[in-house]
């Protein structure tokens, strides 16, 4: 089970670090990152793969948007099937 | 990115955060035949019972899965078996003692509405249903969560204009009960020609007598995102704008199939079909009339608004199938105009008229919905507002409604503010010019005729 991470949000260093290290808090692997500054501003989409989380998957979405509010970004975690339903066929 | 494009991704998260995608209601329809009983207070028993019992887990289930995909879920609702058909012999006392039961068991849950509180009477009027209309105005006016409505007219059985009689009555009644909060009784009272036995929007929601025991119906939303779509083509020809509504109809409706496939899974209950319905909200960008705007009309109302709505409510329809295994209900652009920011707009500037809406709901779902019209609109025109809405449904064998809301005490000019998902609506202008002769005829105005079509 993969899921979507983006993060958007004034840029500033150890953005992907801070990410990277919430995700192995709660045993996010992670499989792709796509990452991105437009006129100061930061954008990022992770893949990760949520197989193995320490926590419910519900429970993993709330504390990586509390993490975004806490560090001034906009975090949203969303399971990969919205994204493959609206642009698979 | 090697199956999803970065692009992709970008393009679903703008639709959510800020082109207002949502999922607009789960259903859960469920059958109350078996709550059957000749006690009232027994049949009110079963009914809560069964009701709280079966949609238990509804809310948190669709909690759950708007978490997991990061989409909202605005409503969660339950539709019930027609209750004139399992009222048995209980007068009006005893349906406004179940209305309050199921207005009760909604609360129990935390849904938002629950519906079916209606009487199919298209044909002719059982002695249950009598009952049950003549219930309506007190048991929308002591409930908060209750819709009801009426099926009055059927392209197979015509129009049963002494229904359609009684339910302008109510619609009066009910606007006076509930004068301190600008008559919203009527805003939960819906009147239909063709009624669709699987919509799971409010307030014409009910469990038909088809359907399975328990079913789970889910209506999509996006108007914001059809809107944002128009507007980045620009300039170009009809079929590049139907094609471009079509794609982002398929990509609205994928979410619905979705949400509709998880939540059935999770609450172990059938899927019954996913609407397709475009529904507005008051909200800035979730609005159906600033689609047709970005389609070229400089308001919505003016001439050419029939036609550029025609060809969203059809290529909504052809983009939308082919996301989805099923698919029922009212499945079209709604219209109601306290519910849509720009309609409210348009209808307070004049370009949008009472007359030119009936002409629109010619070619769309569901009617003239959620329209406020002036407090001291006599009962007969009332009925005449209804009566033609729903000749337009049942000469064109399709599901039209009317939602009207003559504001107790207000003019026009006046504009009365429900507040929420219901909005607020501009009090509309209406004939002043009599139908009372024509109304108070009684009868059935007979089926129509469906050869020599002209």
């Amino acid at each position: 089970m993969k899921a979507v991470i983006s993060v958007t949000g004034k840029d500033g260093v150890g953005i992907v670090a801070k990410v990277s290290a919430k995700c192995a808090q709660y045993g996010a692997n992670i499989v792709d990152i796509s990452q991105t500054v437009l006129d100061g501003y930061f954008v990022m989409i992770m893949i990760t793969d949520v197989s193995a989380l320490s926590v419910q998957f519900g429970d993993f979405v709330d504390a990586m948007a509390n993490f975004g509010k806490e560090s001034g970004l906009q975090v949203s975690t969303m399971h990969e099937d919205i994204f493959n339903s609206m642009h698979k066929i | 990115m090697s199956i999803l494009t970065t692009n992709d991704i970008r393009e679903t998260i703008n639709m959510i955060q800020n082109e207002n995608l949502d999922v607009r209601t789960i259903t859960m329809g469920i059958s109350l035949y078996d709550c059957v009983s000749d006690d009232i207070d027994r049949l009110c028993d079963n009914i809560y019972d069964k009701i709280t019992h079966k949609a238990e887990n509804l809310v948190k289930t669709g909690e759950s899965i708007s978490k997991k995909y990061g989409i909202p879920i605005v409503n969660k609702r339950v539709s019930v078996t027609p209750i004139a058909l399992i009222g048995g012999k209980a007068d009006s006392d005893g349906y406004v003692k179940i209305a309050k039961t199921l207005d009760r068991a909604a609360k129990t849950l935390g849904i938002n509405f629950i519906g079916g509180f209606s009487a199919l009477v298209q044909k002719g009027m059982s002695n249950g249903s009598e009952q049950l209309i003549k219930a309506i105005p007190q048991a929308l006016t002591e409930t908060d969560f209750l819709c009801s409505s009426l099926n009055v007219a059927s392209t197979k059985a015509g129009i049963n204009m002494d229904a359609i009689y009684m339910a302008g009555k109510a619609i009066k009644e009910m606007a006076y009960l509930t004068k301190d909060k600008n008559s919203i009784g009527c805003a939960k009272f819906v009147v239909f020609a063709n009624a669709p036995e699987d919509n799971p929007f409010m307030a014409g929601a009910f469990h038909g007598i088809g359907e399975p025991e328990c079913v789970i119906n889910v209506g999509v939303s996006g108007p914001g995102v059809v809107a944002a779509a128009i507007k980045r083509a620009g300039n170009c020809d009809f079929g590049t704008l139907a094609d471009i509504i079509k794609k982002t109809a398929y990509k609205i409706t994928s979410v619905g199939q979705l949400v509709a496939t998880d939540a059935a899974k999770a609450l172990n209950t059938p899927f019954g079909i996913v609407d397709l319905s475009l529904a507005p909200t008051p909200a800035i960008g979730d609005s159906v009339a600033r689609i047709l705007e970005n389609m070229g009309l400089e308001r919505c109302g003016t001439h050419g608004t029939t036609a550029a709505l025609a060809m969203l409510n059809d290529a909504v329809k052809k983009g939308g199938v082919m996301a989805s295994s099923s698919v029922g209900g009212l499945s079209g652009a709604f219209i109601p105009v306290s519910e849509d920011e720009g309609m409210i707009e348009a209808a307070e500037c004049g370009a949008l008229t009472l007359t030119k809406l009936e002409a629109m709901t010619a070619v769309c779902s569901v009617g003239l919905d959620m329209i406020a019209i002036p407090g001291d609109t006599p009962t007969e025109t009332i009925c005449g507002i209804i009566a033609d809405e729903i000749a337009i449904g049942v000469v064109n064998t399709k599901t039209t409604a009317a939602r009207l809301i003559p504001a107790y005490g207000k003019k026009v000019g006046d504009s009365i503010d429900f507040g929420g998902l219901l909005g607020t609506a501009p009090i509309m202008d209406i004939s002043k010019y009599s139908c009372k002769d024509f109304i108070l005829r009684g009868g059935h105005i007979p089926a129509p005729m469906h050869s020599l079509k002209n």
